[in-house]
């Protein structure tokens, strides 16, 4: 279903400059309108700072650096958290999804814990580990690892029969029908599991450092929030939307490249 | 015959030896290594915790405020969503001219939004359902965009010769022709609201079952912490289970969505 999302998106990109013009014109009308909000004073300052306030306050909190070292944290929190469930997921996933006997076992409590939000570990977390920079990444990679624990389950499980007769004409080994057959047919939903988990590795980091007080963007807009101070808040909601935008659209980049062979 | 039925039966139990050993292992663990333990409680302890919220009431209150502020945030979400993404699934103008503003805004974490419904609407229904509308409008706009652009071109050659004015046309046409792909949209509408509204609450709104989980874990009572983390378990399948079952009864009716 993301996929359809995204092939979408580049459809539009593809429309050329002239669709690029007016989608940029429009965008541009809305922060217009934002301003024109907020100086005429339509509503409360307290909530809604005018754009130039909120690109002041960018411009001086990266100046400074307590904004770039947030963004810093929050960013490698996000990646380091994303990478550990990458690993983990691919590899309990494929152990899971290599072996019918697993699956029967396993997956029925798989499925039973995936609608669980991940934010819901964080109280676990925290009275095993403490409010530790520890616990918060913990979370994060639990919590990131089941989209692509579960889509890699599926991915090895979904081996077309041809090519599990093929490798057993060719006598394959265990490791080597792995990674020659399962990886290969595992790799879209892999990707798409890690998209997924990407995102969920960037709502968890803030939330942990909402609640346990890590320094990073979470905990900057929280208390941007509760000292009134708006132009703050907006600034650090612009770097976190900033965050999500970089980081999808690179993966979807790569993805583009890795799964090239699938197309041909 | 016995063996025969014995096979059954061990086949049937397969799914639960998991959860049961992993339960047991944990029940021992914390009744002997981790028994002065602040942190941890047995299985049983949990139960006795969710008997106590049962009966107090706090369960049956608690889980109405997240569901309700997590449906009608959905609701609202669904309304604007898929009126918008019907709009732009037939204005292919439209599209394009929202289609930079729609990527800057979709990738925003909902979870940064918590801050400024906060200092907006305070503590309470509000600031929950409006963070739960904003995660959900944007996958709800897309899947309905998506879903109108999938509708078979004849179907719409017969609206043009049938001279129908764009309201109609979407109501008589585009509307059926789209509702179980806007079903499998609801379904994950419905697995996004139930995550934000729990994350919200852990976060910052003092109502609902997060919180309750997180005031359990704060004043050092972890087998009622452990209640809520099972029961907001056991309501988040249950409710994706039926949100699942829902999209298959109406594919079934009005015809599968691919």
């Amino acid at each position: 279903m993301t996929n359809t999302i995204n092939v979408r998106a580049y459809s539009f990109i593809l429309t050329g400059a002239s669709g690029f013009f007016g989608s940029a014109l429009l965008l541009l009308g809305l922060i217009f309108a934002w301003w024109v909000v907020s100086t005429a004073g339509w509503v409360s300052r307290v909530f809604l700072p005018s754009p130039q306030a909120t690109w002041g306050s960018l411009v001086e909190g990266l100046k400074d650096g307590e904004l770039l070292a947030f963004t810093g944290a929050t960013v490698s929190r996000m990646l380091l958290g994303w990478l550990l469930a990458s690993v983990a997921g691919v590899a309990l996933g494929a152990a899971i999804g290599l072996s019918g006997k697993a699956r029967a076992y396993l997956q029925p409590t798989l499925e039973f814990i995936r609608p669980l939000p991940a934010s819901a570990l964080l109280p676990l977390a925290i009275s095993i580990f403490g409010l530790s920079p520890a616990m918060v990444l913990s979370v994060v990679a639990f919590g990131a690892m089941w989209p692509v624990l579960l889509a890699t389950v599926h991915g090895f499980a979904s081996v077309p029969a041809q090519l599990q007769e093929v490798s057993r004409c060719l006598q394959l080994g265990r490791p080597a029908y792995a990674v020659k057959i399962g990886l290969p047919n595992a790799m879209p939903d892999i990707f798409s599991g890690m998209r997924l988990s990407l995102t969920v590795s960037l709502i968890v980091s803030v939330v942990g450092e909402m609640i346990a007080s890590q320094p990073g963007l979470g905990q900057a807009i929280l208390l941007a929030a509760r000292s009134f101070r708006a132009s703050e808040l907006f600034a650090g909601i612009v770097l976190l939307g900033l965050i999500g935008f970089v980081s999808s659209s690179l993966l979807a980049v790569c993805e583009k490249r890795f799964l090239k062979w699938q197309k041909s | 015959m016995i063996d025969h039925v014995g096979t059954r039966l061990m086949i049937t139990l397969r799914p639960w030896w998991f959860p049961a050993v992993t339960l047991g292992l944990f029940e021992w663990y914390a009744r002997t290594a981790g028994k002065s333990s602040d942190a941890i409680a047995p299985p049983s302890a949990a139960l006795a915790g969710f008997v106590s919220a049962v009966s107090d009431g706090s369960l049956l209150s608690a889980t109405a405020f997240t569901l309700g502020s997590a449906a009608l945030g959905l609701l609202l979400a669904c309304v604007l969503g898929i009126g918008a993404g019907i709009a732009l699934g037939l204005s292919p103008r439209a599209a394009r001219l929202s289609f930079l503003s729609i990527e800057v805004f979709r990738p925003i974490p909902s979870v940064a939004l918590i801050p400024l419904s906060m200092l907006m609407f305070g503590f309470g229904l509000r600031m929950e359902f409006s963070i739960v509308a904003f995660a959900c409008f944007w996958p709800m706009l897309l899947l309905s965009q998506a879903a109108v652009l999938q509708v078979e071109p004849r179907l719409l050659e017969v609206s043009q010769v049938l001279g129908l004015r764009p309201l109609q046309r979407a109501r008589k046409i585009i509307l059926p022709a789209i509702t179980p792909r806007l079903f499998v949209a609801l379904r994950l509408g419905v697995a996004v609201a139930l995550v934000v509204a729990v994350t919200v609450e852990i976060a910052a709104n003092p109502n609902g079952m997060g919180y309750a989980m997180i005031i359990a874990q704060q004043s050092l009572n972890p087998g009622l912490m452990l209640a809520w983390l099972m029961w907001i378990s056991i309501v988040g399948f249950a409710i994706n289970f039926g949100a699942l079952k829902l999209e298959r009864a109406v594919a079934r009716r009005m015809g599968q969505s691919a």
